[in-house]
């Protein structure tokens, strides 16, 4: 169960709810990113088992947009309020959360600003599918043991290249 | 030969450096000076270097020639101000000359302190990038050029990192102290490593200029001597050992090609070691190592974990999770690089795809047999001795190799990849490799179907029911002659005839159940009978039995008591007549009873036969039956190891 969190700074990877990789573009508000991040990690266990027992495919992976923050300064109580998935309501300084989850229950969290160029679903679904597809390279290194901070230099090239898109 | 230098501007301690040490740090201070000038004439360098007391190398090129030492920049500060540096405000020869001994130092890991440079150290060893290089040669004239060229090819062949450290010693000292110190036994090609652009400049630029390096170096040096004092005062010993130097040199560029990317080129040896790695850790040329294997072969080369992973991800091109014979080859070269100190690369260079090495090295999938014999002369524990060999190797053949058909090994591998058997022969027959590569890549699918094949056949073989098991019978003497059909027909009594030799000859019996016996199959009715026929028997003697206690303990259950006159009868037989006759003492009944005797006699007579031929044919039977048994057992043992594979 890790995740991934990709801002218009920063990309999280996570497992068993802490973090394997992280990854900010502007470097400053990391920890905001990462409050954020855990709250999104709630609606993504929301999600899984909402789904079920159901056979997961690649589709399916994909959990869209979280939900969407006025304010990168989020209480319990707006969560809820503001908890609607498919809502796209766009407004300033909006941070847009995606979620995405692989069959080893290996969680992304992408967070975009949304003030950069309005994200369509298809980009952040293949946003999600380079993800996935590098993260399965780097399980595919012996050397690496699952669990451990990704280090690996093609993953960072894919992040760094996904990353200067979406900015 | 030493000389001190440091007398006239430096405020550091007398520095004793050998010749070789000399003129190389005399080099590379004039490349940083020269560098500083950024003349594009020898003139402004050499005034400069003319002024006494004004010859400084500027900091840029000394910080970048102390960053290619790839000492940490902690040490790289230290060494500064312990040259003398810091507080002089700049790199005089000195504080150069000091800072090269301590860089020295530092790499052979002895302590950055000014004693430690007092002893005999070998030269230092900087790594040059090509950027950095390219900047020196750019900005230098072509005459400095040249001389700079001298020294970074000194250098060069110094920073080309050891195998094995004293090798490595000896062979940094070698290059510029072969006509002084005794060179190793290894010969000075040793560690000539072919490496970048260096040399291919060289072999342009140093060819024309043979000779003129010589006569450029005379007014180098003569310039340097005032102003460096000590260092210059034998010129000529350095011109004469920088020209046999030189001529080392030369030899060594005309056996190196003009490649740019020397380091991450494999040689035939080193492709013939690979391969044999890897078939010792996988015998099939043709098909993976798996992650787990080459992780532990890997992790033997002690390098850190995360340049292993790197090392992965640059070798594994399609990121299987398993390597391929070009992919692990790629993967030992950049291991074996790494180790002798080549800083990875960012991307897999080209010499090292899988696609160039399939295609340039097609032989060793062919003559894996031929390289086992070839490979023996080499030891297989001396591989640093290998590893130097190979570096050792010219590459000429290289050039010779046909560009390869990259697209179509290519396809093939990704052909191979999908695993699709049928169609890789379709994709063989368009393959316009070399056939030799062809043919490895045909030898793959052929192996696999071969493999698969033979899978399918083991597992049919295995469903099938064995028809007539090859297992030998489990025979015993007397069994062999079973018909073992017969065997399981215990009604048959031919089985039993054949067993023994029916008991031809018995006696006519006092009953009629007892002429059955001769044809008895059956232990059961046999044993039937033979009470029954006990039994008839018995009662004409009676009173004789019971009037002598039982003696033998009885041998069937079911036949207690007649068993028992039986088994009686004939011990007794032989005694009994006498005693009988004897305990019958009534003479009036003696007539009746001498008949009466003689009929018991030959009762008993017969009742003996028919009881030793019962107890002989009992004894048949009872081997019989444990050889029956064993033989059940045998089979029941087959029955089941060959039960599990039906099952599949």
């Amino acid at each position: 169960m890790g995740w991934i969190l990709v801002t218009s700074a920063a990309v999280i990877l996570f497992l068993q709810n802490y973090p394997l990789y992280i990854r900010s573009v502007p470097t400053e508000n990391e920890l905001k990113f990462h409050y954020m991040v855990h709250t999104s990690l709630d609606v993504v266990d929301e999600k899984i088992s909402a789904m079920g027992k159901a056979l997961v495919d690649q589709r399916e992976l994909y959990l869209g947009l979280l939900y969407p923050t006025e304010d990168y300064k989020v209480y319990p109580r707006a969560w809820q309020r503001l908890r609607s998935p498919r809502a796209k309501s766009v407004f300033p300084n909006q941070l847009c959360r995606y979620g995405y989850v692989t069959n080893s229950k290996v969680k992304f969290v992408m967070v975009v600003d949304s003030s950069n160029t309005a994200l369509r679903d298809n980009e952040i679904r293949s946003m999600f599918r380079k993800l996935h597809n590098s993260y399965t390279d780097v399980m595919c290194n012996p050397f690496y043991n699952p669990g451990d901070r990704i280090q690996s230099r093609a993953f960072d090239g894919m992040v760094t290249s996904m990353m200067i898109q979406v900015c | 030969m030493e000389a001190a230098a440091g007398g006239g501007c430096g405020s550091g301690p007398p520095l004793l450096l050998s010749e070789g040490e000399q003129q190389c740090y005399s080099e590379l201070f004039a490349r940083c000076a020269g560098a500083a000038g950024g003349g594009p004439g020898s003139g402004p360098p050499e005034a400069a270097r003319a002024a006494p007391g004004a010859a400084t190398a500027a900091s840029g090129p000394v910080a970048d020639l102390f960053r290619a030492s790839q000492l940490p920049t902690e040490t790289l500060h230290q060494i500064t101000e312990l040259c003398g540096a810091k507080r002089v405000g700049y790199f005089g020869p000195t504080q150069f000359y000091v800072a090269l001994k301590l860089i020295a130092a530092a790499q052979s890991g002895l302590p950055v302190r000014i004693e430690s440079i007092k002893c005999e150290l070998p030269l230092p060893r900087f790594m040059m990038s090509k950027t950095d290089a390219e900047i020196r040669f750019g900005n230098m004239a072509e005459l400095h050029g040249t001389k700079v060229q001298i020294p970074y090819l000194i250098t060069e062949k110094n920073t080309f990192k050891r195998m094995d450290d004293e090798d490595k010693q000896q062979e940094t000292q070698s290059p510029t102290m072969s006509p002084l110190a005794s060179p190793p036994s290894s010969p000075p090609h040793y560690q000539r490593v072919p490496l970048s652009h260096g040399y291919s400049k060289l072999r342009s630029s140093t060819e024309q200029m043979h000779p003129a390096p010589y006569e450029a170096r005379q007014p180098l040096v003569q310039p340097e001597g005032p102003s460096l004092g000590g260092p210059g005062a034998k010129p000529l010993r350095h011109q004469a050992s920088l020209i046999r130097s030189f001529s080392v040199e030369r030899e060594l560029q005309d056996n190196n090609s003009s490649y740019p990317d020397e380091p991450w080129r494999i040689t035939e040896e080193q492709r013939e070691y690979y391969v044999n790695q890897f078939r010792s850790l996988q015998p099939d040329p043709s098909s993976f190592i798996s992650g787990s294997v080459a992780k532990n072969f890997f992790t033997k080369s002690k390098l850190s974990i995360p340049e292993l992973s790197y090392i992965w991800e640059l070798s594994d091109a399609d990121c299987d999770g398993a390597l391929s014979l070009p992919e692990f080859c790629a993967a030992f070269h950049l291991i074996v690089a790494r180790k002798n100190g080549y800083p990875l690369p960012e991307g897999l260079p080209p010499t090292l795809q899988p696609e160039y090495l399939q295609a340039a090295f097609p032989k060793p999938k062919w003559e894996c047999a031929l390289f086992d014999s070839y490979s023996e002369p080499v030891p297989a524990n001396q591989q640093p001795r290998d590893l130097n060999r190979m570096e050792k190797l010219s590459i000429k053949d290289v050039a010779d190799f046909p560009v390869p058909t990259q697209d179509v090994t290519g396809d093939d591998k990704q052909a191979l990849k999908s695993a699709t058997d049928e169609a890789l022969p379709k994709d063989m027959s368009e393959d316009s490799a070399t056939p030799k590569d062809s043919n490895s890549l045909k030898a793959r699918p052929r192996s696999r179907s071969y493999s698969s094949t033979s899978i399918e056949e083991a597992m049919k073989r295995g469903e099938d029911p064995p028809t007539p098991p090859p297992r030998p019978q489990k025979t015993h003497s007397r069994a062999s002659s079973l018909d073992l059909n017969k065997v399981f027909q215990p009604s048959v009594p031919a089985s039993r005839s054949g067993l023994l030799p029916p008991p031809p000859a018995l006696p006519p019996r006092p009953c009629p159940s007892q002429s059955e016996q001769g044809s008895e199959a059956e232990l059961h009715p046999q044993l039937n009978r033979a009470p029954s026929q006990a039994a008839e028997s018995s009662p004409t003697k009676k009173d004789v039995p019971y009037s002598q206690p039982p003696s033998k303990p009885i041998r069937r259950k079911f036949r207690p008591e007649n068993q028992a006159t039986e088994n009686q009868e004939p011990t007794t037989a032989v005694g009994g007549p006498a005693s009988v006759a004897t305990m019958k003492p009534h003479p009036t009944v003696q007539k009746q009873s001498s008949k009466q005797k003689k009929a018991i006699q030959t009762a008993i007579r017969k009742n003996k036969e028919a009881n030793a031929v019962l107890a002989r044919l009992n004894s048949e039977l009872q081997q019989q039956l444990k050889e029956v048994h064993q033989e059940r057992i045998a089979l029941e043992n087959q029955l089941e190891q060959l039960r599990p594979v039906t099952v599949l």
